[in-house]
This record gives structure tokens, C-alpha cells and sequence, in this order.
């Protein structure tokens, strides 16, 4: 990386650290959790103006990234995000944008890239299928061939703003192997029903196709291509997870060594007690570990390298686990006020737990990794 | 090539490839290990390949030239570790020859020492070991009780050390001594360069509970050494010793620049190939053993993003030097997952079994697990250091600050 890229990396994601700190503080996070909103649509057209749909999508589709280094910079979006528990469907806009633009040899979709691009539409992945462990590459939803298009009939759930969504992409087993289709949710046979959530202010649902027929525009890409389609939507899900969580992490450690230094108990601060010290150096030597490994998944997934699925289910594994356990023993050392609603700690518990469970567990991942070597 | 060109760390590389094909053997993986306590011949043979390397021009790749190495940076040594992977290498003189001592002697030490001892290490010719660790503490090595005495141009050096790491077949020991017992505790000490073949010393190994016998404990009954043997100042020794632990830490956390090679120094550790252990056990299909398989090499290769995370950020000042710890630390927590992760999938074979590589391997290493905790510095220690000097969180409270050394009151 040159020194001028690096510059104009830091430039673009002070700009992002300054428009989530004055747009989406924690008490904005508060009030939409309050009020029942997941984020607000036309902030989220402010937050695509300064490029946070733009990062995977090439030039010449509309898009672009300051560096050149679309995926380390959308990773440092996701990062800054994390450190305030931020709303928004920064992480299935780029999700659907990442299939879509890797979907070359398929149906051009550039009209709906350019809607994600401009903020104008809200798109999701639906891949999880009701009951059904993290396994992409096999639905049970299928799509049948029916004159010139498909057919689609099958249950999608734990869909990330499904509520708030124009469009769907979904996986889809058809008779020659699995596929995804683009479908507006005002199709004809598409019910979507709001499930609970464990995050503060992200949500989701569960979708219903019924019968639901959609042209042969709608594939993405083809079946030859497809398996690598998902496998690349399925890395960019968790980079973006995993940079929250280090996001949130940094903030949860940084209030928490503060509180340490404030905090008085039989006349002397926490931060003087040698047990309590102990266990601040585990989770910096953690957190540490945690930003390594991001990084090392991250230029993976940047460069495409052969050992990026590798490296993506490692992060996972290692931060998966490790970011729960920091957060908890955040929640220890704070005393009874961690577990309260006034306190900020539950919100990065939330989605720390959100970010541990969704697209594979560590448990999930340590079994691909078993798989990747050859056991 | 001439004086004056740069060759880049691929043209290094190439050239490295050539070299260690036409005269380096490759390691046989078949090798019954050797039996323990007796190791002579490996060693002499860690030396003669030094001598090669050296004699090939690929020795002391990071160490300045006029000290007898390439000065290259850190990138030259990585490319030719990798390319020496598979082929016999000195392991034995990584640590703590080269990634301590040797360090420690450039960065301390005087011309003099220098020019005599770094070349010598580099050329193959003498094994450097530490005398630090004492029987009456460990991790407060400043405590240290082993005394030298000034008798005109000579010091005379009493007392005892421990856990010396393959002391037996070094040449040169950094002696870390009290010099004044009158001065608060870090400040009456003296690092001295002492020839382990010396009059009054006494050397015994120790045997641990795996079998090995890399430890020694030295016992020094009036050993005479020169004034010019004291690295760095007289009662200066402390800032020697700290640099020697930095140095230290990094070594054993797996980020030296001076360690050529890599690989497992001790060649009787247990197999680490869970893939392998797996399948033996007839265990492959097993959702959990799956996981724990996956979870063991996820950390692996954790450890390895840490060490490059940390010594970049170390060397472009974005963490201070003490950040070194962590990779210390990480490196116990590593060791100690893989230890029990393997004592896991060897089951009852651990316990019961054929002798000799196996599973009864993973279950002698089980046996020292703490091991990987305790040497180098315990995590404990590691603990301290990433609190109070990364975190800035209030040091210990020591009864022993400030305090004349022959006030305080220690272990017999």
C-alpha cells in the first residue's frame, strides 16, 4: 500500500467516523431501539453518498473505493460502525453487492447495483432456511424451471431486515444445482413475517415464497458460477461481522480500562488489583489477536487468495469465540450496573452475540476448517 | 553481483532456493528422535551446518555486516526461512544463541565483544547461553544473589544459576551477578561474559519430567574473570538484562529476526499433525473431534497474523516495545490449547500405548504443559508487563524498592 493510499484510506474512514458520530450516536441507536425503527432510509442515502455501497462495486458499474482496496475499505467502514453498535443495512446491501457484482456471466442487474449504489433500494440475502445449520451451498428452496423463468417455493428465515427490504436474493436449488434469483418483495407470493431479534436495532424475518414466479432476468449469474458466488457472499458476511465486533470490542475495552482507573473499591482503583490487571492483559492480548486475524482474512478476501475461505472460517473461529468472552467479562467488571438496561454494555453484547452466531458459528467454522485440510 | 548492488528479497530468495538444494540436506521425516540426554551429536552437527550457512554466505542475515552478517533486513531472513523449510537447519543455535545472546551482545556489548563473540556465534564457532534465573526466585530476577567480587583487574564470581538452556554445550555465558549490595536492588547488578569452561564452575543438567535435559544449573566456587568480560557498565547490568529479556520474549513468542529456520528445536516433541492423528485414531468422522481439529490450527494460525501484527506495529513505533509480551503470551496460550487439544484426540493411547512416535508422545508432552508458561518468563509475568506498560494500570507494590539490596529479605 502506497503512503498516499494509506492517506486517503484514513481521510475516508475519518469521514465515516465523523458522519456515525454526529448522525448515529449511541442515544440515536437508543431511540430507534425505542421506537421499534431499525435505521432511517434517508439517512442511509446520506451514508451511500460518502460511499458505504459504492466499496465492492467496480468503476465502471457506478462504484469505486478511494484506495483501489474496495474490501479493506468496506471492512474499515464496518470497523467504525462496530465501535458504536451502528443501524443501517451496511452489511446486506454489501452482501447482495458483492454477488452481484462477481455475476458476470449471468443477466446484467446494473439498474438494481446502481439503486443499492445510490441508496435507493435496500436489498438482503435470504439464505438461511428454517431449522437448517449454516450450509449455503445446499438449499431446500427450490426453483423450477417454468416457460421462460422460475418458479419459487420455499421458507427462508433469520433474514437480515427482511422487514425493511425491496429485494431479496435468494438461494435456490434448481434441477441443475443452486442458484439465486433477484425478487422484490412486492412480488406476488412473497410474505414476509418480522421474527425477534436479539440486536438493539438490527431485524429479521422470516420470508415466505409462494409459487412465486419471477422472469429468467431475475438469475444471478448461472449455476456454473454459482457455488463461487456464494462461498465470496458468504466471506464479505463475515468480514463485515467480524470488523463490528472488533469495532465494538475496542469501544467496550477502552470504557472498561477507563472505569478500571475510576473506580474505587476499599481505597484504591481496580486497575491496582494484580487479578483484575491479569485479566485486562488477557483481553488486550485478545483484542490484539482479534484485529491480526481480521486482518489477515481481510487482504484474503481483498486479493482473492486460495486460502481465504481458510482464513475467513479462522477469524470467525478465533474472534467468534474470543469477542463474547471479553464482552462478559466487561459486563463482570463494571458489577451490577453491566447488567441494566441504562448501561451501553448490553447493546455491544447484542451484537456481539449477533455477530458470533450468524453465518457459522466458531463451532460451524472449525468444522469447514477440518474439512479444508483434508480431514 | 557487485559491493554496491542491491539484490531485492526475490533475487535473495532465488539465490537461497539454488544454494540450499545443492548443499543442504533434506530433513527425513522417518528419523527415529534422538535419545535423550545424549545429544552431542546433534549439536556438533547444529554447528557444522552454521559453518555452511555461514561459508554460503546465508548466516546472520540480519546481524551488521561488520560483525560478520548480511545486514539485511527482517523481509531477507523471512524468504530465506521459508525456502530453508524442509532442509536441516541450526535450530539448536536459534535460541538462545542467536535470538538472545547475540542481540543482546550487539546492542550492549563492546566492540571488543562484538568482534570476538557475535562473529564467532554467526561463523558457527560458539554457542552463547544465559545464566540469569537463580534457585531463590525466578521472575524476580533482579533479586539475583550470585555475586562477583573485584580482586584488582579481575572479578571472582560466586553463588548459583538455573534453568540455563543448553548450557552443557555453550562456549559463553551472559552471568548476570550482584556487584554492590549497598545499592537499591536493579541498581548494584553487572552482566558479565563468562567462559562456561572456567575454573570453579559446575555444571549439572537437570532432567525434566518429559526426559529432556536442556536445562542445566551452574554452581560457581571463585570464577575468575577478566575486567573486559562486563557488558555494558559495572552496576549497569540491569539495563543489559532488560534488553536480554526483550530480546527474550521476542525469541520465545516467535518474532526474532535473528532466528534462521524453522521448525521444532526439540526434535522429540510430539507431532502436531492433528489432521494425521485424527485419521490414526479412526476418529475422522466425529463431529467434535472435527471441531477441536479446526480449532487447534485456527490458532496456529492466529499466532502467526499476531507475531506479524505485533512486530510491524513494534517496528513503526505504533506499540511500544513491551507489546512484545503479548506474542509471549500468546504463544503459552497457543502451546497450552494444542497440548490439550492433542491429549484429546490421543484418548487412552496417551496413557497406554506403543513407545516411540504416537500418541504416549502427546501424552509425556501433556506432562509438561506448564511448560510453555513458565519458560521465558511466565505468563504471569507477561500479565504484569502488558498491564502496567501498556495499559499504564499501577505497578506492584515491591518491599524491595528503593531499599539498600542487603535490607531486603529474600529466600535462603
Amino acid at each position: 500500500m502506497t503512503v498516499d493510499t494509506a492517506a486517503e484510506q484514513k481521510l475516508f474512514r475519518d469521514t465515516t467516523a465523523d458522519f456515525i458520530a454526529s448522525e448515529t450516536p449511541l442515544a440515536i441507536v437508543r431511540a430507534l431501539n425505542a421506537s421499534g425503527e431499525s435505521f432511517n432510509r434517508e439517512w442511509w442515502q446520506r451514508a451511500t453518498e460518502i460511499g458505504w455501497a459504492t466499496l465492492l462495486v467496480p468503476e465502471e458499474l457506478g462504484g469505486g473505493s478511494v484506495s483501489g482496496e474496495g474490501v479493506r475499505d468496506l471492512v474499515g467502514v464496518a470497523t467504525e460502525l462496530g465501535k458504536s453498535v451502528g443501524p443501517g443495512p451496511l452489511h446486506p446491501v454489501n452482501v447482495v453487492l458483492a454477488g452481484l457484482v462477481d455475476a458476470t456471466d449471468g443477466p446484467d442487474h446494473g439498474e438494481l447495483i446502481d439503486a443499492l449504489v445510490s441508496g435507493t433500494s435496500i436489498a438482503t440475502w435470504a439464505v438461511y432456511e428454517p431449522g437448517s445449520p449454516w450450509n449455503p451451498a445446499a438449499p431446500g428452496l427450490t426453483a423450477s424451471a417454468s416457460g421462460a423463468g422460475y418458479v419459487l417455493s420455499g421458507v427462508k428465515d433469520r433474514v437480515e431486515a427482511a422487514p425493511q427490504a425491496d429485494v431479496f436474493l435468494v438461494t435456490a436449488a434448481t434441477e441443475n444445482g443452486p442458484l439465486q434469483f433477484i425478487v422484490t418483495t412486492s412480488s406476488p407470493g412473497v410474505t414476509v413475517e418480522p421474527s425477534g431479534s436479539l440486536d438493539a436495532v438490527k431485524q429479521y424475518g422470516t420470508v415466505t415464497f409462494d409459487n412465486v414466479e419471477v422472469s429468467a432476468d431475475a438469475v444471478v449469474g448461472s449455476t456454473a458460477s454459482t457455488a463461487a458466488l456464494i462461498e465470496r457472499q458468504g466471506q464479505i458476511a463475515n468480514l463485515l461481522q467480524l470488523a463490528e465486533t472488533v469495532g465494538a470490542l475496542d469501544t467496550v475495552f477502552n470504557f472498561t480500562v477507563q472505569w478500571a482507573f475510576d473506580r474505587y473499591s476499599f481505597g484504591r482503583p481496580l486497575a491496582s488489583y494484580q487479578a483484575l490487571k491479569h485479566r485486562f492483559a488477557d483481553m488486550k492480548l485478545w483484542i490484539e489477536a482479534s484485529r491480526a486475524t481480521l486482518d489477515g482474512a481481510t487482504q484474503a478476501v481483498q486479493d482473492r487468495a486460495d486460502n481465504a475461505p481458510y482464513l475467513v472460517s479462522v477469524a470467525k473461529s478465533y474472534v467468534g469465540q474470543r469477542s463474547v468472552e471479553i464482552v462478559q467479562d466487561a459486563v463482570q467488571l463494571h458489577g451490577g450496573i453491566g447488567v441494566t438496561w441504562e448501561h451501553d454494555l448490553h447493546l455491544f453484547l447484542r451484537r456481539v452475540t449477533v455477530n458470533r452466531q450468524l453465518f457459522g458459528t466458531p463451532g460451524e467454522h472449525r468444522r469447514l476448517i477440518a474439512s479444508q485440510l483434508g480431514l | 553481483m557487485t559491493e554496491t548492488a542491491i539484490e531485492t528479497v526475490e533475487e535473495f530468495r532465488l539465490r537461497a532456493r539454488t544454494w540450499l538444494a545443492a548443499n543442504v540436506a533434506r530433513v527425513d521425516p522417518d528419523a527415529p528422535p534422538p535419545s535423550s540426554g545424549d545429544d552431542d551429536a546433534e549439536w556438533l552437527h547444529a554447528r557444522e551446518l552454521q559453518k555452511r550457512l555461514y561459508a554460503g554466505g546465508f548466516a546472520g542475515i540480519c546481524f551488521p555486516k561488520e560483525y560478520g552478517g548480511l545486514g539485511l533486513s527482517h523481509e531477507y531472513q523471512e524468504a530465506f526461512t521459508e525456502e530453508a523449510d524442509g532442509y536441516e537447519m541450526p535450530l539448536l543455535l536459534n535460541v538462545p544463541t542467536l535470538s538472545i545472546c547475540a542481540p543482546t551482545i550487539l546492542d550492549m556489548g563492546s566492540e571488543k565483544q562484538k568482534k570476538e563473540h557475535l562473529s564467532a556465534a554467526i561463523r558457527g564457532d560458539e554457542v552463547l547461553v544465559q545464566f540469569l534465573s537463580e534457585p531463590s526466585g525466578g521472575s524476580d530476577l533482579a533479586g539475583v544473589l550470585t555475586r562477583a567480587d573485584r580482586d584488582g583487574d579481575e572479578w571472582v564470581i560466586n553463588g548459583a544459576k538455573i534453568w540455563s538452556t543448553s548450557a552443557y554445550a555453550g562456549d559463553y555465558a551472559l552471568c548476570l551477578a550482584r556487584t554492590d549490595w549497598n545499592a537499591p536492588k536493579h541498581r548494584g547488578l553487572t552482566m558479565f561474559l563468562m567462559k562456561i569452561n572456567s575454573p570453579g564452575v559446575d555444571l549439572r543438567r537437570i532432567k525434566q519430567v518429559n526426559g529432556s535435559t536442556e536445562f542445566c544449573e551452574e554452581f560457581f566456587d571463585n570464577v575468575v574473570v577478566p575486567a573486559d568480560a562486563v557488558v555494558g557498565e559495572v552496576n549497569d547490568g540491569w539495563t543489559v538484562a532488560s534488553r536480554q529479556l526483550f530480546h527474550e520474549r521476542t525469541a520465545v513468542g516467535g518474532g526474532s529476526p535473528y532466528t534462521s529456520g524453522r521448525g521444532k528445536r526439540d526434535t522429540r516433541k510430539a507431532s502436531d499433525d492433528f489432521v494425521a492423528l485424527a485419521r490414526e485414531t479412526g476418529q475422522a468422522d466425529d463431529v467434535h473431534v472435527r471441531e477441536l481439529v479446526g480449532q487447534a490450527y485456527a490458532h496456529r494460525t492466529v499466532q502467526e497474523q499476531l507475531i506479524k501484527r505485533v512486530a510491524t506495529a513494534v517496528e513503526s513505533g505504533e506499540l511500544p516495545a513491551p507489546a512484545m509480551s503479548l506474542i509471549r503470551l500468546f504463544h503459552a496460550e497457543t502451546d497450552w490449547l494444542n497440548t490439550d487439544i492433542g491429549l484429546e484426540l490421543a484418548g487412552s493411547y496417551a496413557v497406554a500405548g506403543p513407545l516411540g512416535r504416537g500418541p504416549l508422545e502427546l501424552g509425556t508432552g501433556y506432562l509438561s504443559r506448564q511448560a510453555a508458561s513458565l519458560g521465558g518468563g511466565s505468563s504471569e509475568m507477561s500479565r504484569n508487563i502488558i498491564s502496567e506498560r501498556l495499559l499504564q494500570m499501577p505497578r506492584e507494590y515491591a518491599a524491595d524498592r528503593d531499599v539498600p539490596f542487603s535490607e531486603v529479605k529474600h529466600s535462603s
